[in-house]
């Protein structure tokens, strides 16, 4: 299998902002109308991501107009032109399908203090960024995620 | 040159196409094949190439392989298999992955994964009867002939027995991408046979 990792690997897109579940991101996706090109943006918080190396998926979940709206976008496909992190959220699981259930203040996700360079740093490498997620929610665990 | 080479199964994949939409593809590592023999009319009867791949080692062939690899200077090799003869080849020569280009249509041989002792169900496609209301039917095949006449089974009957673990051909499959100096080709689709198996690639005959 290591073989075929090493090819999924290179398949992959070279900077992929870092980005964690409960993050509201805004993805600008590249839409083709007739002939012209050009870029809508999808803003929501991140619900999931699943599968690994060139074939990751993520979930964005929105409230438009009072309507649920998710949209799954590959991490690596070339219509995901750009992901913006625009907050990041505190939160303790990592598939956060309960949002679907819930409705006003009980849909949010809690916000966690905005700090880039960690995020950064996390991003070389996959085990350091999940700890640090980890430590970094435990140092705030005395509110219920979800709910402040 | 020959009409298609030798390679191994890599596994599947993804990769996106210039509009950006996800097509499925298997990876192979095709080559490099080298020629042991060229068999020509006068001599053998017909015309072929026949082509080495894979690395072994020395003691895991006989004498008599590694003496026929040896005529033409091959390394031992696993597997041999012949080709259709296109255009000059010489014993000894290397045939790589560079023989298909992207977008050409290719037919991939394998031998498919083995399922065993199966049913007529699973086997040959036999809806079965129902699982419950009293039903005492369930996988069985059923009647498989008539009495006085034939008295006897028709040939080709299909009944429960081994599956799997066959030669497979899958027509058409069209490379998407290829990576020549790390001897890769991505083929549209699934192929025949387990991860590191066998499989033939060749020009496709429905081109």
């Amino acid at each position: 299998m290591n073989r075929l990792e090493r090819i999924r690997r290179s398949l992959t897109k070279k900077t992929v902002p870092p980005f964690e579940i409960g993050d509201t991101v805004r993805v600008h996706v590249k839409v083709v109308e007739g002939e012209k090109e050009r870029i809508q943006i999808f803003e929501g918080a991140v619900i999931s991501r699943k599968g690994g190396q060139n074939s990751e998926t993520f979930t964005v979940r929105k409230v438009s107009y009072g309507v649920g709206v998710e949209r799954i976008f590959p991490v690596h496909s070339p219509i995901v032109a750009r992901i913006d992190v625009v907050r990041q959220g505190k939160v303790r699981r990592a598939k956060l399908y309960y949002l679907r259930e819930k409705k006003g203040k009980m849909a949010r996700v809690g916000e966690r203090d905005f700090s880039p360079e960690s995020k950064v740093q996390g991003g070389t490498a996959g085990r350091a960024k999940s700890s640090q997620a980890e430590t970094a929610v435990a140092s705030e665990a005395a509110v219920p995620a979800g709910k402040a | 040159m020959t009409n298609g080479l030798l390679g191994k199964k890599l596994g599947m994949t993804q990769v996106y196409d210039g509009e950006g939409r996800l097509i499925p593809v298997t990876v192979i590592e095709a080559g490099p094949c080298r020629v042991v023999q060229v068999k020509t009319p006068d001599r053998h009867g017909y015309e072929a190439v026949q082509l080495a791949f894979g690395e072994v080692r020395e003691r895991k062939l006989t004498k008599a392989e590694l003496g026929h690899l040896k005529t033409a200077q091959v390394p031992p090799s696993r597997w041999l298999r012949e080709f259709r003869k296109l255009g000059d080849v010489q014993a000894g020569q290397v045939i790589k992955a560079d023989l298909f280009q992207k977008g050409e249509w290719v037919d991939v041989i394998g031998t498919s994964k083995g399922k065993g002792f199966q049913g007529v169900v699973k086997r040959h496609h036999y809806k079965g009867g129902p699982e419950t209301h009293g039903s005492m039917f369930h996988r069985a095949p059923g009647s498989i002939g008539s009495s006085s006449y034939p008295s006897r089974v028709w040939k080709n009957k299909t009944l429960p027995g081994h599956m799997g673990s066959e030669r497979v051909t899958v027509q058409r499959l069209k490379v998407v991408e290829t990576r020549p100096d790390e001897n890769l080709l991505f083929v549209s689709g699934a192929v025949p046979g387990a991860t590191n198996g066998l499989v033939v690639v060749r020009k496709s005959k429905k081109s």
